[in-house]
């Protein structure tokens, strides 16, 4: 079976990780367009080539990311979120809950 | 007879040359009104009914391999309607009809054969839902019942009614399910277009396209540039890759999708039989030998590899179903690319460049619609983009739109 490297856990079968989408830049949920939102939610590069993308380990809820190349399915590096998100990402609240 | 063979094989032309399905290749013409891009099913489909209803030959089919050699070879050739939503029942069941002449249509065996499909319910879920597409099928045309397991037994006598302790409550009796020889589709296609005068490029990859003011002037090949009227992108497990090089996204991932194929047995399975629950579909082919395909891969790939655990947790499922299938030895196996979209729906009609049509977002259910496909497509070419009623609801525009078409329950490893 596949190997993939956990981060946290080290070589696990690729049976025990769930594929979690490229990692890209989110609108802010409530400020952006419905046209953004869907493009956001629905539309893909899905290009040949080296992507960052998310992935869990599902038996420890560990999620992380992984760079992977979509022909030869060579996974390259595997690294802790932190080293791309090094704060907390803060949305603009709903203006429509914060009037209620 | 061996001398009449002797005297052939000693001779330096080829005896058949002349009565051959396909006219030699020829150099590409500095101008097309139609370029196909995909020389699979769908393609040479739309290339057939434009150039026989709609008397437009000077039409290109570019294909990077060679005819029918992507997932047209690479289904599980299952053709059926029995779908959730009116709107993809309406158009698969135009599809079945199609497919019921296409022999009669082409002059040529495309080995149709009826059969009928039986999907297994093992909750009561799913009898619920069975339910709601035995309605909506009788409702627009299809033949389509809910039967008990008495009659499952009738049906196909060799299924384990409890496989995988799951056991068999109900089945969704499909009776317009069928199978054909999916290579002929194409061929029969193929033949009948290039017979009317359109050119069938092999070995012709498309590496990018001219566009000005929105409208694709020129498509660039690896065998040189070609000027075009309009382009039709039928693709199937590439449509992200030709749509960016048009300029444009597409709400589609690609997965690989694993089916293989046992050792010939006696005819003992007459129905196709589908578990969703197992994630398993399994029929017996005209030859004798047990197709077997499930679910997509886990995560997207453009690799037609194969995978052992993905093979362990098919076959297992199989086995569950027919017990015996555990002595059988797999003969061969494949992938297929499935360019599946987020509602199990296909992507047809308009894209965003003016003269730019979709034929894409097949996912795992692309054969069984070839012959509408071909059909529509080549109405809304002839028309200069005029989308039929029959597949508006496809549109790419939907998914900004939030008018997805959910066909994931009567779609996902039932094929």
């Amino acid at each position: 079976m596949k190997i993939m490297q956990c981060p946290l856990n080290g070589p696990r079968n690729i049976s025990e990780f769930v594929y979690g989408g490229e990692v890209r830049q989110m609108p802010e949920p409530n400020l952006c367009s419905d046209e953004e939102w869907a493009e956001y939610v629905f539309f893909h590069d899905n290009q040949i080539g080296l992507v960052q993308e998310w992935w869990l380990h599902a038996p420890s809820g560990y999620w992380f990311i992984a760079e992977r190349h979509t022909a030869t399915d060579d996974i390259v590096r595997t690294f802790d979120p932190s080293e791309l998100f090094k704060e907390r990402v803060e949305f603009a609240p709903n203006p429509e809950v914060s009037a209620a | 007879m061996p001398f009449s063979l002797l005297k052939y094989g000693l001779r330096d032309d080829y005896p058949f040359e002349k009565d051959a399905d396909l006219p030699k290749p020829t150099d590409l013409k500095r101008h097309y009104d139609v370029v196909i891009v995909g020389g699979g099913g769908h393609g040479v489909a739309t290339a057939y009914y434009l150039a026989k209803y709609h008397g437009i030959t000077n039409v290109a089919i570019l294909e990077k391999g060679y005819l029918g050699g992507g997932n047209t070879a690479r289904n599980t050739a299952v053709i059926r309607s029995n779908y959730l939503t009116p709107e993809g029942v309406k158009f698969y069941t135009e599809s079945v009809k199609l497919f019921k002449g296409l022999s009669n249509e082409f002059d040529f065996n495309i080995m149709y054969s009826r059969r009928g499909q039986l999907t297994l319910a093992h909750t009561d879920s799913a009898i619920r839902a069975f339910r709601q597409r035995a309605e909506i099928n009788r409702h627009f045309g299809g033949d389509t019942e809910l039967i008990d397991p008495q009659q499952i037994r009738e049906l196909v006598p060799t299924l384990n009614m409890n496989p995988g302790d799951l056991p068999v409550l109900a089945g969704l009796w499909h009776k317009d399910g069928a199978t054909a020889r999916h290579d002929a589709v194409a061929w029969g296609y193929a033949k009948g277009a290039t017979q009317r005068g359109v050119e069938l490029h092999q070995l012709t990859e498309v590496t990018g396209f001219e566009v000005e003011n929105n409208t694709v002037r020129a498509v660039k090949t690896n065998r040189g540039t070609v000027q075009c009227g309009c382009v039709v992108q039928a693709v199937a497990g590439h449509s992200s890759l030709l749509a960016a090089k048009a300029g444009f996204r597409m709400p589609i991932l690609t997965y690989p999708l694993q089916a293989m194929v046992t050792q010939p047995v006696k005819p003992f399975l007459n129905p196709l039989v589908s578990s969703p629950a197992l994630h398993c579909y399994v029929q017996q082919t005209g030859r004798g030998e047990l197709v077997f395909g499930g679910g997509s891969d886990p995560y997207p790939l453009y690799n037609t590899r194969s995978t052992l655990d993905l093979k362990e947790s098919l076959l297992a499922h199989a086995v569950e179903l027919f017990p015996f299938m555990a002595n059988l030895r797999l003969m061969r196996q494949w992938t297929g690319l499935t360019d599946m979209t987020s509602d199990y729906s296909p992507i047809m009609g308009l894209s965003p460049v003016d003269n730019y049509y979709l034929d894409a977002g097949w996912g795992t259910w692309g054969f069984k619609a070839t012959p509408i496909c071909g059909w529509t497509m080549a109405q809304l070419v002839a028309s200069g983009g005029k989308v039929p009623e029959l597949i508006e609801p496809f549109a790419m525009e939907r998914f900004r739109s939030f008018r997805q078409v959910n066909e994931m329950g009567a779609t996902a490893a039932s094929h």
